[in-house]
């Protein structure tokens, strides 16, 4: 069964067609690309897939399950989880925190335990540091761990937006321009990042990308959007060498 | 590396509990040998019930990150539910400590629900709106008790909105809410020690909720609504979590103010929006998600106006003037870059004394 | 009869909410802030004019021009040490130093003029109009408050819509940035916003204290408020908005003194901010705006 399914999504604002009639198959396991021109459409799915936009029509499964309109929330318990185009770090608390706070949902106790220090809260943060400090030895971002989030220079940034996002324990794991604001030796080492993650988190993985090195480099499968429509997709190296994908990214 | 942050929160929370218990103390000291004037024995449960007023409004305003202007209308709740309570059980239970006491449970429960209640419609807007419909919120609580009367007679309780002769009591009823003229004949029962010890739980509280996965949640929507959602954090659910245990909190500020008054009247004074800004410089000037601060600056800026006379015409004038400078000072963006140049030098000349040295 | 006496008088109190709502629609659809300080403007005209006109005993329309140059100036320069700095900083921040300026507005106020109320002389000499056999009166304060409304709210669009420094408005409400790209000053338009806004606010505490003539350093700020919701009511940012929430909220406001209770009329008027908000957050007029993700 495949991991995520869209079929025939579609929503326009205001009269406009953001994303018409779109279609795309992810397997377990996959590396997935979704590249295209600004302004295709490209985030727009993210929010469509992450329930931030209710889709006006079409279906989206998850690994055989129907989100369709749910919430993001309740995406995110299905076990979606996101990064942002722009980063979005929960500016003011700690890099531990920044984890912890994506571990929410998987140590709970409740907010009395928590007033009154009842045993529970002591163990379950135990755990949630355990946890977290995992995780971020994981970007090498455990020296950090009590750094003010903004604080961290901006390649540390989109590992911590990364490592938080794999707190949420998702299946599946979608990436929006991992790599904006790169140089080529920290891509470089983020491609690895990316392929460890999917290895030892055994995840399957959607990005949006416009480092053409990134996407040849790690992406299995790619698709294309262009106007908000699917352009081609197909394996990496084939959509790459398609000459109306080089139209649409260069111009006639 | 993680234990050393552990305990660095330990320390700093217990520094704060440490300034409060040990305030008490000189307090105690000084008035037993004689020192503490009558004066500054009025403003003592006056400075506890603004303590607990600014801890609880920077739950809000620092923590969850809205800014409340309804602050005193929640105080307003607390303080009528508290004060017919102990007025009601006059009778049933003589001891005035133990009708303290369940006035305080009461009247901080009541205001919990009301901003419950409040918060649902409210928490939906944001920013300006928000500010300007919980300011809104508390001039219509503060209103709709001014026309309140309740009485009592033998057949149990009366209700009105028009005044107490439309309560209709039999020969030897008594009516406890008069309207604009509010509620008297409550106990005097809030002492220092007792102001004190509720500052205390106020303080426990509201920093073992925000060094709790609670406050984290809360603290993520503050930072980031959106990326908060996406890791399946409910934002509804927290964001009313912190406004109304904000507002329980105040509402046990207003018991214990009720219990400091013989005569307890709804006047603009008392629970208007201006009282609601007043606790907001407080928060301000204490700095926003700064508890001790917020205990200090309301220490500070209540005592001292009030002890140096001369001041006191000034003293709004200062508050207002600070106020700007400080916002000013932290959030405007050329400020930021500057200090953060100058931070930046600061750095730059320890590392190099220390390489001289090396 | 005492209805339509009522009605119009709200109508009056309303025209003077929707002046005063213009000063709070302008400046947030161009500046995107709440400037809590603008009910305080209002009485800062109201004592410039009660300076010229009862202690220095001159023409009330050199009251009038004198308080609405104070306001201007006043207002500007606010903008400039209090709000233009925080350009960019957080709503949170901007809308506390309101609050801010407005204290100290008060109080400075309070210092100067101390806090008993003063009397203040009427500056309409327009006799009032007496109707239907005497049985309804309106005076003159009523007539030339509606009529001075009109003009306002007429003068105003046009001046939008017909001029430069108008068009250059829409454009900053609109998309500050790329206004700002094609060459448009946005500074300058913020500031002359203000000074629009201040402007008007003089007017307004003419036509304020004239009706209701007791000026203390607190005149201002209720009438602010209850502005501002009239503002939002009709939805923040349009003109004719504020004029349709500001009579809307007058005409509310004093049927409910009349009728229901005048310590509940407040109430009533509030109670219709938070339904219309939960209803229609964005006013009756209002447009609507979503977070970019």
């Amino acid at each position: 069964m495949a991991m995520l399914e869209a079929k025939n999504l579609g929503i326009s604002f205001g009269g406009l067609k953001a994303v018409d009639n779109f279609n795309m198959t992810i397997e377990k396991g996959q590396l997935y690309g979704l590249i295209g021109p600004n302004g295709a459409g490209k985030t727009t799915v993210f929010n469509l897939l992450t329930g931030v936009y209710k889709p006006d029509l079409g279906t989206i499964h998850l690994d055989g399950r129907n989100i369709t309109g749910k919430k993001t929330i309740e995406i995110n318990q299905a076990g979606i989880a996101r990064t942002f185009q722009n980063i979005r770090l929960f500016k003011e608390l700690t890099v531990l925190d920044n984890v912890k706070a994506g571990l929410h949902n998987h140590h709970p106790y409740s907010t009395i335990e928590g007033i009154f220090r009842l045993p529970r809260y002591y163990k379950v943060e135990r755990e949630m540091n355990d946890r977290a400090m995992e995780l971020l030895k994981v970007f090498d971002l455990d020296g950090e761990s009590g750094c003010k989030a903004s604080n961290l220079p901006y390649g540390k940034q989109r590992k911590l937006e990364i490592a938080r996002a794999l707190a949420t324990d998702p299946k599946f794991l979608l990436l929006d321009e991992p790599a904006a604001g790169m140089n080529p030796n920290e891509t470089a080492e983020l491609m690895e990042t990316i392929r460890f993650v999917r290895e030892e988190f055994d995840m399957t993985i959607l990005l949006i990308e416009h480092d053409m090195k990134l996407v040849s480099g790690i992406c299995e499968k790619l698709t294309v959007l262009n106007f908000g429509q699917v352009l081609t997709q197909g394996e990496t190296s084939e959509v790459l060498n398609d000459r109306r994908v080089i139209t649409a990214y260069l111009g006639e | 590396m993680m234990k050393v942050k552990k305990n660095k929160i330990l320390i700093q929370n217990g520094i704060t509990y440490a300034m409060v218990i040990a305030f008490w103390a000189v307090i105690q000291i000084l008035s037993a040998g004689g020192h503490v004037s009558s004066l500054m024995k009025g403003l003592l449960v006056p400075l506890c019930i603004y303590g607990i007023l600014a801890v609880s409004l920077n739950l809000t305003v620092g923590i969850l990150g809205e800014l409340s202007l309804g602050h005193a209308g929640f105080m307003c709740v607390g303080a009528f539910t508290g004060a017919f309570i102990t007025r009601c059980m006059e009778a049933s239970i003589p001891s005035v400590g133990a009708r303290f006491f369940l006035a305080l449970v009461v009247g901080s429960a009541m205001a919990g629900v009301f901003g419950i209640l409040i918060g649902i419609p409210v928490l939906r807007l944001k920013g300006d709106y928000l500010a300007i419909v919980t300011l809104a919120f508390g001039e219509i609580i503060k209103n709709l008790i001014n026309v309140m009367f309740i009485g009592r007679d033998s057949r149990g309780f009366h209700f009105s909105i028009k005044d107490s002769l439309s309560l209709g009591l039999e020969e030897g009823g008594e009516v406890i809410v008069k309207g604009a003229q509010g509620i008297t004949g409550t106990p005097r029962a809030a002492t220092f020690t007792i102001g004190v010890l509720l500052l205390l739980l106020t303080l426990v509280i509201v920093l073992n909720l925000i060094n709790s996965r609670t406050g984290r949640a809360i603290m993520a929507i503050r930072d980031n609504r959106i990326a908060a959602e996406s890791i399946g954090i409910n934002i509804t659910k927290y964001k009313l979590m912190a406004f109304s245990i904000s507002a329980a909190l105040a509402g046990m500020a207003g018991v214990l103010y009720a219990h400091s008054l013989a005569t307890l009247a709804a006047t603009s004074a008392n629970f208007g929006y201006n009282k609601s800004i007043m606790i907001l410089v407080f928060v301000v000037l204490g700095g926003l998600g700064n508890i001790r601060g917020s205990v200090i600056a309301a220490i500070i800026l209540t005592a001292l106006p009030e002890l140096l006379r001369g001041l006191n015409d000034y003293r709004m004038l200062i508050y207002a003037i600070v106020l700007i400078v400080m916002m000013l000072f932290n959030s405007s963006p050329k400020a930021i870059e500057m200090r953060t140049v100058f931070m930046e030098k600061v750095r730059h000349k320890k590392s190099e004394s220390a390489a001289k040295e090396a | 009869m005492s209805f339509l006496s009522y009605l119009i008088s709200g109508i009056s109190l309303g025209s003077i909410y929707a002046i005063i709502a213009l000063g709070y629609t302008m400046v947030y659809g161009i500046a995107r802030m709440l400037n809590f300080a603008h009910g305080d403007i209002i009485m800062v005209g109201g004592f410039a004019i009660f300076t010229v006109v009862s202690t220095l005993g001159m023409a009330p329309l050199l009251g009038i021009v004198t308080a609405a140059a104070v306001c201007t100036i006043l207002g500007v320069t606010i903008e400039f040490v209090a709000y233009r700095p925080l350009r960019g900083a957080s709503s949170l921040a901007v809308l506390i130093t309101a609050i801010g300026v407005s204290y100290l507005l008060q109080n400075l106020a309070l210092l100067i003029f101390g806090s008993n109320a003063r009397q203040f002389t009427s500056v309409v000499t327009m006799p009032g109009l007496k109707l239907a056999e005497g049985r309804l009166s309106i005076s003159g304060e009523t007539i030339v408050t509606i009529l001075v409304c009109i003009v306002i709210m007429a003068g105003l669009t046009a001046f939008i819509n017909k001029t430069r420094i108008g068009q250059a408005m829409l454009a900053v409400s609109e998309d500050r940035g790329a206004a700002a790209l094609m060459g448009i000053n946005v500074n300058r338009t913020i500031a002359i916003t203000f000074a629009i806004g201040s402007a008007l606010a003089a007017v307004a505490g003419a036509l304020l204290c004239s009706t209701y003539p007791s000026l203390t350093p607190y005149t201002g700020s209720m009438p602010g408020i209850k502005a501002f919701v009239a503002a939002v009511f009709g939805g923040i940012g349009s003109i004719p908005g504020a004029l349709l929430g500001g009579v809307i909220l007058g005409v509310v406001e004093n049927l409910s003194k009349a009728y229901i209770s005048s310590q509940l009329s407040d109430a009533i008027v509030f109670s219709l901010l938070i339904v219309i908000l939960l209803v229609r957050p964005t006013g009756i007029l209002g447009k609507k705006i979503n977070e970019k993700v």
